[in-house]
Parts: structure tokens; sequence; C-alpha cells
């Protein structure tokens, strides 16, 4: 409709057959676009090839890391005789390299205690990251407990939530015996029933409809 | 001396309607009553200098035309009433240009680097001449201007000045806010001592608590699922390049709309009520009185 507006040349009154607008130069019969029309769209196109040339790998740049997951890493903390099952033994290992003691994290690591229903012959492995915000917390050997000095979370001798505002247990670590020693691996996370789920970060729930509102991360390791 | 014999032509206020004096303004006294004396050289070289400013203003005015929109900023009208309360505005825009100053001038000796960045910090602070004092003026300069920021939004909230046709730049504004806070996030890990460590895991992790898309803006922001050493990194990045930029760009047009919409009279000075009474329904109006209009 535009275009025939255009050709009519604006005379008001006339007939659009009488005073058409002579055709362009370059115009076939049954020509579905106009130079003009033609080129803008081109310029318009090669315009948002060039911009996407340029945001797309920035973004995907800054995005990446969501994907990645690093190597596996197991460290030797001690020999199995280090660790009881009545309390535990707090240890500190590197968790992310390269950056020193930033990277460095505290595990409590006890044997499986017979009279809480674990295998004696397994290694107990608890994270100090609260699951409240990721405040450090400590395990008070005369309560049997974990306090977090940040905003009184309070966790059994299992790391089961007992007070406070965490929203789910403490983190485990994988652990395992080579050579004598014990080893610890990748973080996850645990259920209110200290079911393995894939490690979330402090502050998410686990378990139940949780699974899918705080959705596993690409960058985390499987459960054992 | 008038003062306004100190600004150079073309940034001069524009004279009232009906009150100029022409294009080329009087001829000067001396000029009608005895042709002027020769001067000498150096007299009329003084005369060339103290012209020299206008001169330049001129030149640059007459390739740019921008002394009609800086007059037309500078000497824009503002209604009755503005008081104290609407510098708040120009004072968050002058905390920003503080922090933009002194956080160039400390990028100088900063290094984003997790072993290094804490002991460049302690450079700057101890070695450094005037460094705690230019550390410093970022460091509570910041909190300057997150306040001064909430007041301006309350000077606008309360004198109801987000209203038609101004909404747009309270949404501009409260993008600006965001991006003022996002500024503080970034900016506290950098020290990396031990506050802005935990104090950053907690910022993270808060921010992960959204539910679907928040585990993965966390790990956006760490760079990973542990705060590593790129994490340093790209606070970095983002704290001196992507949102200084964005908050540059922002108040430009924050500024454009407000000397283009103009500022709101306080809300206790109503409108004047006008002089002549409203005109009354012509007796012809209809049956019931009304006007048809």
């Amino acid at each position: 409709m535009a275009d025939e507006a255009n050709k009519r040349n604006g005379a008001d009154g006339a007939t659009s057959a009488e005073r058409a607008k002579p055709d362009p130069p370059g115009y076939f019969e049954g020509e579905s676009m106009t130079r003009r029309r033609a080129f803008t769209v081109a310029a318009q196109g090669l315009g948002g090839v060039a911009g996407a040339a340029i945001v797309l790998p920035a973004v995907g740049f800054a995005v990446a890391p969501i994907f990645h997951r690093g190597k596996e890493r197991w460290e030797a903390v001690g020999p199995v005789g280090d660790f009881v099952e009545d309390t535990y033994r707090q240890v500190v290992f590197t968790e992310t390299e390269g950056i020193g003691d930033a990277g460095k994290t505290t595990a409590y690591v006890r044997k499986g205690s017979k009279q809480l229903g674990e295998d004696p012959s397994s290694i107990v492995a608890v994270s100090n990251r609260c699951a409240h915000l990721g405040c450090p917390v400590r395990f008070v050997e005369a309560a049997g407990n974990f306090i977090c000095p940040c905003h009184g979370g309070v966790y059994d001798f299992q790391g089961k939530r007992i007070g406070g505002p965490p929203v789910r247990p403490l983190d485990h670590f994988q652990a395992r015996v080579r050579n004598g020693q014990v080893e610890l691996g990748p973080r996850y996370s645990v259920t209110s029933q200290l079911e393995p789920v894939r490690a979330r970060d402090p502050g998410e729930f686990t378990g139940g409809i949780w699974e899918y509102l705080y959705p596993p991360r690409p960058s985390t390791f499987p459960p054992p | 001396m008038k003062l306004d014999s100190l600004i150079p032509a073309p940034l001069r206020k524009p004279a009232k309607p009906g009150q100029g004096n022409g294009a080329k303004g009087p001829a000067p006294a001396d000029l009608k009553t005895a042709p002027p004396e020769r001067q000498s050289d150096a007299a009329r070289l003084g005369d060339r200098a103290k012209d020299a400013p206008a001169d330049v203003l001129a030149w640059v005015d007459q390739r740019t035309a921008a002394s009609g929109f800086l007059t037309g900023m500078l000497y824009r009208k503002v209604p009755k009433g503005t008081n104290w309360f609407y510098t708040l505005g120009s004072a968050t825009l002058f905390a920003f240009i503080v922090q933009a100053t002194t956080g160039v001038f400390l990028a100088m000796f900063y290094t984003p680097s997790t072993t290094q960045a804490y002991a460049s910090i302690s450079h700057i602070n101890n070695d450094v001449f005037l460094g705690a004092f230019v550390h410093g003026m970022h460091k509570w300069g910041s909190s300057v201007m997150v306040i001064l920021i909430f007041l301006h939004m309350g000077r606008v909230f309360f004198f109801g000045a987000y209203k038609y046709p101004r909404e747009l730049n309270w949404v501009i504004g409260v993008v600006l806010l965001i991006l003022t806070m996002t500024m503080a996030f970034t900016g506290y890990l950098l020290p990396f001592d031990q506050r802005s460590f935990w104090a950053s895991v907690v910022g993270i992790n808060i921010n992960g608590t959204g539910p679907v898309i928040g585990p993965y803006l966390s790990d956006f922001l760490r760079a990973g699922p542990e705060l590593g050493a790129t994490t340093l990194s790209r606070f970095y990045a983002i704290h001196m390049l992507l949102i200084p930029g964005a908050i540059i760009a922002l108040i430009g047009a924050h500024l454009y709309l407000v000397v283009k919409l103009g500022t709101t009279a306080p809300p206790w000075l109503r409108a004047e009520k006008p002089k002549v009474a409203a005109p009354v329904a012509p007796l012809d109006a209809g049956a019931n009185g009304r006007a048809q209009t």
C-alpha cells in the first residue's frame, strides 16, 4: 500500500493511472522488492552479522565456565590409623588449585560409626562450609555439634541441621583409602536423610522438588 | 567589573526577548564622539590576548553549535520552591566522579591476582604517596555514593517526581541504582582480605538461592563451582570496565531527560488558581445543564 502511495506522486484527485510515477531505473515487471529496500535489508543483515560476531564470542567466553567441569582431584590427608569413629579430626586440603591459601578448604574426617548404622570401613568427611551462606563451621568436641559463627547454624554429629538458618545438612567430600592413606575427593551435598546428591551451593535446599528448583550444575561432579 | 564580561560571549545568558541590543549592540561611546586613537602594538597585542578565549570558544561553537545546547542546559528554568533536596542527584553524580577518578589511579597500583592483590593493596596503603588517602576516598566514597543515591531516590519518590512524564527517568534511575549496588558488591572482593573474601562468598551464595537460575548465576560470578583464580579477575573486569561504562551511558540518558523534561515543583506548592473563573455552562447547554463539549 505504501508503494502504491509513492507511485501516485502525491497528486490528489488524479487517478493513479494518469499520474503514475515513472518506474525507477532497473525496474522490471513483477519485481517484489525495490532496490532501496533490498539494500536496506542487506545492510541491516550485515550489521546484525557483524554485531553477532562481536557479542556471541564475548558472551560465550563469559558463560563458558558454567559448563566446564574441572579435573577430579584427590588428595591424601593422613593414614587411616589417624581417624577414629567417635570424633572428628580436622584436615586442610586444596579444593581449588593455583590460588594459594584461598583455594584450601577444611574437612572434618572420621571413620564410619556402627552405632549410627554406618559401614565401619567407610570414611566420613564433612565439609566445614555452612549450608546457610558458606561461612566456616567449627566442630565443638564438648557438644558434639558443628556450630557456625556467622548466623548461629547448628548441626549434629552427622552434620544434620538441628538449629539456626541452614537449609540442609553439611556437605560431604568423597573419601577413599589408597595405600593406607585416606584420600578426599570432590564435594557432594546430601539431603536431610543424608542421601548423596550433586554438590549445591550453600543456601540451596536439596531433595524432593528442590532438586528441580535448584538444578544440579554441570560444573559439579556426580555424587558417589 | 561586571561578572558577565568574564563569560565568553557564546556562553553568556541570552537576553530576554525585547530587551536585546540588536545583533551588533550599541556603538561604543568613544566611537560616536571622536575617532579612536592609534594604539601601541603592545596594547593591540594585549587586546588580542584578552579576546583569545572568546575567539577559541567561538571557533569551536561555529563548528559544533554547542553553545545553544549549553546555554539551554545551564540557563533552563527551574520551578519555584526548588531547594537543597534537588541537589542530591548532582551530589550522587559528584560521588560517582570521585569514584571514577580515584579508581583510575588505584588501578595503576592494583594487581588483580589472588596471590598479589592483598600485597598490592598494602603497598598502596603503606608505601605509595597519598595512597592511603586515595584508597580511603574510594573505599568510603563508595558508601557515600550508595547513601546519596538512596537519598536522591527518596527525594524523587516523596516529591512525586517519578510521575508522568518522568517515569522513564525513574526506570533509568532504578537501573543506575542496581548498577551502583553491583559496583559496591564487586569492589568489595578486590582487597582480597579475609573480610572481603568471606563477604563475597556469602554474597555469591545469597545470589545462588534464587530458584532455577540462581545456581547458574553463582557459577557465572565465580567462573566455576568454587571461588577461584579467575573469580577475582572477573570481579575486577566487571567492576572497572563493564559497569562503569554502563553507568556513564545511563547517567547521560538520565541527565538528558532531566534537562529535557525539567524538574518538578515541590508537592507543597500547589498550582496557582486561575484568576478568571471557569466558564459556566451556557444557558442553552441542555436540559440537565451540562455543557455540550
